[in-house]
This record gives C-alpha cells, sequence and structure tokens, in this order.
C-alpha cells in the first residue's frame, strides 16, 4: 500500500484544531504516526532494544513513500553522524536509539547543538550497564544534560506523539534551531497500548526550509557558501577563544528563547495540579503516571499531595518549579534510575532544599509500584508505622 | 550553484573581507581549471598555518584544483592536520567528530541527491590516514559497501601529524615513532586493497610529486563517484615536521616512495571504465 495524499497543514492546525480519533496503539506506533505526519525528508536507523520497533515501522513509512530515503547503518555513531549529514544538507532529519547506542553516539550529541542542527531524535530509555539490562531507566537522560540539545520527556504514549511532532516546530524556529530529545522511558511506553487521540494522517507539518536557518545548509546553494561550520578551532588565540566562548553563550541563548515556543506547543514546560498541597510529587516521564496512583491512594486515606509533572528538562524549568513549590514543605521526587539526576536538578533550582526527598529510586529492570511513593510520601511527614 | 548566488550587491562590496571578494572575483567555480592553472586563480587563501613543506597541504591544494565542479562540491572532513588547509579552501567544508566522515558524507550525499535531483553536488571526503585508517576504517568501509555516491580521499602522512607524531595503521612497519617506540610492528593497511575488495569503482594511488597525475586520479574519482559508486584516491602526502627531513625535500621524498610502496596504481571497474570513455 502506498502512502496517503498528505495535504500540508500549519502546525497550530494540526497541533490544536484538526479533529482526533482515539487510536489504541503502543508507544512505538506513536512515534511513527507522528514521523508519518511531521513531513520528515530522511531516518537512518541502527537496531537496539527497546527501540527497534519504531524503527522498523518508519522503515515501513519509507517504502510506502511517506519518507523520501531510509537506511540502516553500521552502528550509532554512524547514524548520529549521517543524521547529522542529512541536516547540514537542509532537510528534516528523524532518527531513534536506547541507552548503550546513546552512550556510543554520545560524541555527535554536543556536535548538532554546536551546528544548530534541528534534528528531532526520539530515545527509548533503558539501563546502560553494568551489570548489563535492556529494562526501563532513565540514566542516559543525565549524560545529556549539558550536551545543548533540548530535551522533552513523555510520560506516555499520547505525550511521544505530541512531543516528537512539535519537537519539529520548536527545534525549526530559526530563534532556536537546536536538535530536540525526546524521551520516554522504554517498554513502559514503546511496549505497551494505550489509547492515543491522533489527528488525521492525511495532513503533514509545511516541509522544513533551510533558507529560514540561522546557520546556512551545507549545500552550495545557500550563500555565503565558503563556510566552515565548526569555527575556530585552528587559532590558539585569544580572539579565538573569546568567539568560541560566544558561540556556546548562544546555544545556551537559543535554548532560553525555546521556552516560549515550548509554553505554546507542549502548554507549558511543567503541569501542576494541586498547586496549594503541603506535599509535592515533582516527576518526569513513567514516573509521573506511577505518581498520579499513588496521590489518587493516599487522597482516599486523606493524605492530600499536589503533584509537578516536568516536561521540559532542557531548557529546565527552574523558575517555575521555583513558582510551584513556594508553599510545599516537602518534594518527593520519584526517579527511574540509580543516580537522581532529576533531583539533583530541583535541589538546585529551589530555595530550602532540604525540602526535597530524595526517591523513591528504581533500576536495574524494577517497576514502581505507587506503593513505595507512598511509603517515601508517610515516611516524611511522620505519619509511616 | 551559479555565481550569481555569492556575488555581492555593489552595496556592501567593500565591506566584505578581502579573501570573499578574491573568492568571487578570482575563485575556481565555473571555471574548469586544473592543477595546470595553479597560481593564476584563489583555491585557497594563502596563510593556511601549515608547517613550511607540509605534504598535506600541497596534497589539498592539488586535489582542490582538479574538482571538476568546484562550484557544486563540499568537503567533508575529520580533524587532524588536513583541516588547517581545507578550512580555508573555496568550499563548504565540515569536520565534525574524528573518524565520522564517510558517515556524514553518506548522509549529505543523500539528503542533497533528496533536495536537488536535478542537480550535481560532489560530495568529498579528505582527511588523513589516521581519520579512515584507524578510528574511521568502519565507517569507510561501510560506506563502500553501501555504494554511497561519494569520494573518499586520503592525505597519507603516514602518522598523526597534529597531534605531535605518532604511529598510524599507515606507518611503515619498523619505524620508530611516537607511541611505537619499539618501532611499529605491522605493515601499512592495505587501504587500497580494502577498497577494491568493498566495492570502489575507480581506486587510485598517487603522490604529490606527480601533479597531473594527483589531478586525473581525482578527477575521475569525483566523476565516476557522481554516476556509478563509491571511489577512493590515496595520496602521499609526507610530513617533513615529524619525520625530519628538511622542508624542501617534500617533493623529493614523495618521488623516492614513487620507486618504492607509492608507485602510481590504478583501478576502476568495468563499468567506470565505460562511463570515463564515453565521458571523452
Amino acid at each position: 500500500m502506498m502512502a496517503k495524499e498528505q495535504c500540508v497543514k500549519n502546525p497550530e492546525y494540526i497541533f490544536f484544531e484538526a479533529p482526533r480519533e482515539k487510536a489504541f496503539i503502543t508507544g512505538s506506533e506513536a512515534v511513527a504516526e507522528a514521523v508519518k505526519r511531521a513531513n520528515v525528508d530522511m531516518a537512518i536507523a541502527y537496531p537496539i532494544t527497546p527501540q527497534s520497533e519504531s524503527m522498523h515501522l518508519i522503515g515501513d513509512l519509507y517504502a510506502k513513500g511517506y519518507l523520501k530515503d531510509y537506511y540502516r547503518a553500521e552502528n550509532e555513531f554512524a547514524v548520529m553522524a549521517a543524521i547529522h549529514g542529512a541536516s547540514l544538507g537542509g532537510g528534516r532529519v528523524f532518527t531513534a536509539t536506547s541507552g548503550p547506542g546513546t552512550l556510543r553516539a554520545m560524541e555527535m550529541f554536543p556536535v548538532w547543538a554546536g551546528s544548530r542542527q534541528p534534528i528531532v531524535s526520539a530515545f527509548m530509555c533503558r539501563g546502560v550497564s553494568l551489570p548489563p539490562s535492556i529494562q526501563p531507566e532513565n540514566i542516559e537522560m543525565a549524560f545529556l544534560l549539558d550536551t545543548g540539545m533540548l530535551m522533552f520527556h513523555a510520560e506516555d504514549a499520547q505525550d511521544y506523539f505530541d512531543m516528537i511532532l512539535k519537537a519539529y516546530v520548536i527545534a525549526e524556529q530559526p530563534e532556536v534551531h537546536l536538535p530536540v530529545g525526546v524521551f520516554a522511558d522504554g517498554f513502559f511506553v514503546t511496549h505497551t497500548r494505550d489509547l492515543v487521540m491522533l489527528p488525521p494522517d492525511d495532513i503533514k507539518l509545511p516541509e522544513y526550509d533551510p533558507k529560514s536557518a540561522p546557520v546556512p545548509a551545507f549545500d552550495m546553494e545557500t550563500p555565503p557558501i565558503r563556510v566552515t561550520r565548526d569555527p575556530l578551532l585552528n587559532k590558539s588565540n585569544y580572539t579565538s577563544y573569546a568567539a568560541n566562548a560566544t558561540w556556546h553563550q548562544e546555544i545556551l541563548a537559543a535554548a532560553e528563547r525555546a521556552k516560549k515556543h515550548i509554553d505554546r506547543y507542549l502548554g507549558g514546560m511543567i503541569e501542576v495540579t494541586n498547586p496549594n498541597a503541603k506535599v509535592l510529587i515533582a516527576a518526569s516521564g513513567t514516573a509521573v503516571s506511577q505518581s498520579r496512583e499513588a496521590i489518587r491512594a493516599l487522597e482516599e486515606e486523606g493524605i492530600e499531595v499536589g503533584l509537578i509533572k516536568i516536561k521540559s528538562i532542557r531548557p529546565f524549568p527552574t523558575q517555575e518549579i521555583i513558582k510551584a513549590t513556594e508553599k510545599a514543605d516537602i518534594i518527593v521526587v520519584p526517579e527511574f534510575n540509580a543516580g537522581g539526576w532529576l533531583c539533583r536538578e530541583i535541589k538546585a533550582a529551589i530555595d530550602n532544599n532540604s525540602r526535597v526527598i530524595e526517591g523513591p529510586r528504581v533500576y536495574g529492570g524494577m517497576t514502581m509500584p505507587k506503593e513505595i511513593i507512598m511509603n517515601e510520601i508517610k515516611k516524611a511527614i511522620g505519619k509511616n508505622k | 550553484m551559479s555565481l550569481r548566488a555569492i556575488t555581492p550587491v555593489k552595496e556592501f562590496e567593500d565591506i566584505l573581507p578581502q579573501e570573499y571578494k578574491e573568492l568571487v572575483n578570482n575563485g575556481p567555480y565555473g571555471k574548469n581549471k586544473s592543477v595546470d592553472d595553479l597560481g593564476t586563480f584563489k583555491e585557497i587563501i594563502e596563510q593556511h598555518p601549515h608547517c613550511a613543506g607540509c605534504g598535506v597541504s600541497s596534497g589539498i591544494r592539488l586535489a582542490i584544483a582538479s574538482l571538476p565542479n568546484p562550484e557544486d562540491s563540499i568537503v567533508i572532513g575529520t580533524p587532524g592536520c588536513s583541516f588547517f588547509a581545507l578550512s580555508q579552501s573555496g568550499l563548504n567544508y565540515s569536520n565534525t567528530a574524528f573518524g565520522n566522515q564517510n558517515s556524514v558524507a553518506s548522509g549529505l550525499k543523500r539528503m542533497l541527491k533528496v533536495r536537488h535531483p536535478d542537480k550535481t553536488k560532489d560530495v568529498i571526503v579528505m582527511v588523513g590516514d589516521g581519520g579512515i585508517a584507524d578510528i574511521g576504517l568502519d565507517m569507510t568501509l561501510h560506506s563502500w559497501f553501501r555504494r554511497e555516491n561519494i569520494t573518499t580521499i586520503m592525505l597519507d602522512n603516514e602518522l598523526y601529524g597534529n597531534t605531535g607524531g605518532q604511529e598510524s595503521g599507515m606507518t611503515r612497519k619498523g619505524t620508530v615513532i611516537n607511541m611505537a617506540p619499539k618501532g611499529k610492528n605491522f605493515e601499512k593497511i592495505p587501504v587500497f586493497e580494502l577498497a577494491k575488495t568493498s566495492g570502489c569503482d575507480y581506486v587510485a594511488k598517487v603522490t604529490v610529486a606527480s601533479l597531473r597525475k594527483l589531478g586525473q586520479a581525482v578527477r575521475k574519482a569525483v566523476l565516476v563517484a557522481r554516476e556509478i559508486g563509491p571511489t577512493y584516491v590515496q595520496i602521499y602526502t609526507p610530513c617533513p615536521t615529524n619525520m625530519k627531513f628538511p622542508p624542501d625535500h617534500t617533493v623529493k621524498i614523495a618521488k623516492e616512495a614513487e620507486k618504492d610502496i607509492y608507485s602510481f596504481e590504478e583501478y576502476m571497474s568495468n563499468e567506470a571504465a565505460e562511463y570515463l570513455k564515453n565521458l571523452k
């Protein structure tokens, strides 16, 4: 079956106005549904669990004609390098990886940001060894915090669909023009079915316009032509260092400028439920869903708990979190990793950070039953036996 | 690309950098230049920071002067000495992470085909021996296996120059050099032979001492990569700084190598030979 005829619609229509229909699909399928509507020129794949299924489905999209090129490369570093090359060529690209693949490709992520490529990559987070684990765990996000890319963390398949599609529009703003990593906790999101509201598949985003980029495409069509995109390595003098430093500052400033677009398209960098509660849970990804369950159960026991769902990890919503935690006595941060990177981020952002309870944390393939979040909260408010 | 795309409007002419003006007025675009014309046009900005007598900078100048279509050529490199002259050339040039050049070039070439299906866009990888034979060997070979339409040019100075002269996979056996304090204990990696068995349609081995042969090899490699399949040119670019010979001996050293391990060799597939014959 060949690709449906798709007509281009503006992003606002696709995101906010187009009628949506229910689909009962996996997170991997939600990824493919997003790419199908994103007018992507090219995708490059390399298999790794739990990412593989999504990139199979995108291969199928290519075979049907939704994408213009697609291939299986030789390893993740090669994938991220080739996707960088494709992006230099002035088109829209997509790829995805998981855990060890993320680490293998690590060298390329700061290159994407430094080169100001609006690459969108999905990360289906998993353990990274040692001991080996293919199970859900999002420690890889800790390694990516300072690569310069924007980072969104999806709670469920619906988020994953919306965030990937919207990531293109945010990434490609001329004043942003940075890569976006869209993260979900592997298996929990990728391999489970969920109800996802999808706009029709006969509409797609407008194509990427390389002429709106702050840096010219590498196509010998876009002046000034003679460009070395990787500037200022080859001179050892103050002017070079200062120019290099300025370039870094501009990348950080671009991420800062992305905030208003994230607010507009993702409906805010955070979502707060019951902001007046004295006890708050702050979480991202699947931990948010587990927290919702814990909050419901605690409510039945008469314990009131609020929730901060953090959608944008980079840029980090520092001011928003300061404001949302103003009235809280206790802030519990459940995480799917041993390192506790989200907890560190929150502690660094707010005043009086002894209010922050580190954990619960699960890893190595462990799930996060609501009871361990509830226990942590009860312990903190002195209601534990 | 038409030259008009980079020609500034009158009002901006005088405020543009000198090298930009020279690129517009005296660059290689659309002029069908060759190595015979070197010195009569600006293939490179003069003040590159290569050492005196650098074989790599000669190799780059000669290769760039031989491109059949500089106005639509893009060079992908990798960190190392080659960066210095390439970033001063009149072409779009990018190097990102060490060793990934053939992957970046694969993605770029494919995207240029997607975006400009009716135009000829040549993507040329130009990097040192360490970048190809060592850290990037897997990605080099895979780009050949996949039959990417790119030209790969190795500037073989038989060592890591930019990091201070260490052994590379292309260093000759027995050479005593940094990181091989007792002498290198294995032969040069046979990248030339690997290129043939990995599916390259045109493969040549030349030195910077043979200007026209080098120019012809690069030209043929780029033309074949356009239409037939991957191509590879290995250029011997001796390094006076690290091999400790006088800077005015570079060509002499290269000439001597031609009698020995760097004799001119050329291989092409039947399809490539047929294609080149029909071009003439």
